[in-house]
């Protein structure tokens, strides 16, 4: 089964990015609809399939369809953290391959730091017996223990693991979107609050508002649509455990299998990505998914990337946007992988715009490093 | 017709620890130890699972420390630990200072009350 290149974006939105007071999640959820739909040159009306899922109501779709007046033919609100705006990709373009919808709009929202002030875990309404006990802090001290392990099997160091923040920072300087810009430097990391070692809070994401549609179509029509729609070449998705004592090794993630299994969807390999969006909740995650998904051997990304390797100016353009360490991560961070990806390819991006971006990849990450979802893009040419 | 019920895995696992005793369930398909229990062998789907003690020695596979404010307590250990029949469990070392906890650290279970329950930490070997 493949649905290489039978579905394309068309639009892309995003609003409340950093904070948002005075609306709720689903009033940014809307706005974010909105252009994207407006990008598009389509309407609410047109929507029939609707994909959403989010921390602060699990009725999602039916809370951001009423309140849009639609009547969707299919909806999707499957929750597997983080990563279920990524793993929606993969519902839409089947449904809209076999033609049970024609337009799909995924969109999430969160105003987690109007609201909490702090990251919303899931694990607050669904106790893991067997951890709570011990008083973790998730989700922040599951992906210290996955980063203590990886230190310990590959010499991953404090100031590497720093240089994934740093690298995301410079990016972030040129996208006026972002919300921390300024200047970082190891030291800076290394001297931040401790919040559970190894990590400081600045080997953490930001707690931040924000919004983020999609709209997606089949190609054909696409292609009448808009003047460059992006293509889904490929994605997969995987999980392999829920809780972290529960993961089988924990210096690899099941992006070792959505990686491969991806790229083989597209009939292209990570030598050809031009640009790579990928979850970074913490430090670690940037590390272990470029290895986990083909682009360094284990223990061998974190150098390339001390070196400046996926920073602006690098061979490797890793997290455009700023990513969820610098630019905005309001719980779920999953769809920010897919729009950056897609105004890569659309070159939309401005100071940050890599130049002659056809291909991209969208690694959406959930729970503790427990489902990964990637999706690869593409443009015209690339079909 | 309704399937009979079995008696709760979790409630065996903790009759076991309020006996005093560390016991897991080993799967009698694949011979492999199983942590958290559950009705199911996870490994090879077998549903023939024997309660077994285990020797409660293992090594520190990850390791943490939370850090908290001074007024909310002093910082504390969360590691993983591989026991030697080749599962892990979800714990604290006590004993010693949070940040000497080592990956690769040997260590021996005890079970502990906590809250009215009885859970198992560990401490250096």
């Amino acid at each position: 089964m493949s649905f290489r290149g039978k579905v394309a974006a068309v639009g892309t939105g995003l609003a409340g990015i950093g904070e948002a007071p005075g609306l709720t999640q689903i009033d940014l959820t809307v706005i974010a609809a909105k252009q994207a739909l407006d990008e598009a040159g389509l309407g609410f009306g047109d929507v029939d399939g609707l994909f959403a899922a989010n921390l602060q109501n699990i009725f999602a779709p039916l809370n951001v369809g009423e309140y849009l007046g639609i009547r969707p033919k299919l909806s999707e609100g499957t929750q597997i953290g983080g990563s279920s705006p990524v793993a929606h990709l993969i519902w839409a373009a089947l449904a809209l391959d076999a033609g049970l919808i024609d337009t799909a709009l995924i969109c999430y929202g969160s105003t987690q730091r109007t609201v909490a002030g702090k990251l919303l875990s899931p694990s607050t309404s669904e106790p893991l017996i067997y951890e709570q006990p011990f008083g973790p802090r998730y989700p922040i001290s599951s992906y210290a223990l996955n980063a203590s392990r990886h230190m310990y099997e590959y010499g991953t160091t404090r100031e590497q693991l720093a240089s994934v923040a740093i690298s995301a920072r410079q990016w972030a300087a040129k996208n006026p979107d972002a919300f921390m810009r300024g200047p970082l430097s190891v030291d800076d990391v290394l001297g931040a609050r401790m919040v559970a070692d190894p990590l400081t809070v600045r080997d953490c994401c930001l707690v931040t508002d924000g919004a983020g549609a999609v709209v997606l179509t089949r190609s054909d029509r696409a292609r009448d649509l808009v003047k460059k729609p992006v293509y889904l070449l490929g994605a997969a998705m995987a999980h392999w455990h829920r809780q972290i004592s529960q993961m089988p090794d924990l210096t690899v993630t099941c992006a070792s299998e959505t990686g491969p299994r991806a790229f083989e969807m597209a009939k292209l390999g990570p030598a050809d990505m031009d640009v790579l969006e990928l979850y970074d909740a913490f430090t670690i995650n940037t590390i272990m998914f470029l290895e986990d998904l083909g682009f360094f051997a284990k223990g061998e990304a974190a150098g390339f990337i001390a070196e400046g390797g996926i920073a602006p100016g690098g061979s490797l353009p890793v997290n455009t946007n700023g990513g969820g360490l610098s630019c905005v991560h309001p719980g779920m961070y999953g769809i920010f992988t897919v729009i950056e990806a897609i105004q890569q390819i659309r070159s939309q991006c401005g100071e940050r715009q890599i130049d002659g971006a056809k291909t991209a990849v969208s690694h959406g990450n959930g729970g503790h490093f427990s489902s990964q979802v990637t999706a690869i893009w593409g443009d015209g040419e690339t079909l | 017709m309704n399937h009979p019920l079995p008696e709760g895995p979790d409630a065996r696992y903790a009759e076991h620890l309020a006996a005093g005793r560390l016991c897991v369930q080993r799967c009698k398909g694949c011979e492999r130890h199983i942590f958290y229990p559950r009705l199911l062998c996870p490994h090879c789907h077998g549903e023939d699972l024997d309660w077994v003690g285990v020797s409660g020695k293992g090594t520190v596979y990850a390791t943490t420390v939370i850090r908290r404010r001074p007024e909310q307590g002093p910082p504390y250990n969360l590691c993983l630990v591989e026991l030697d029949e080749g599962f892990r469990m979800p714990s604290r070392v006590e004993g010693v200072e949070p940040e000497t906890v080592r990956v690769g650290m040997a260590v021996t279970a005890r079970i502990t009350q906590q809250d009215g329950a009885d859970i198992v930490v560990f401490d250096p070997s």
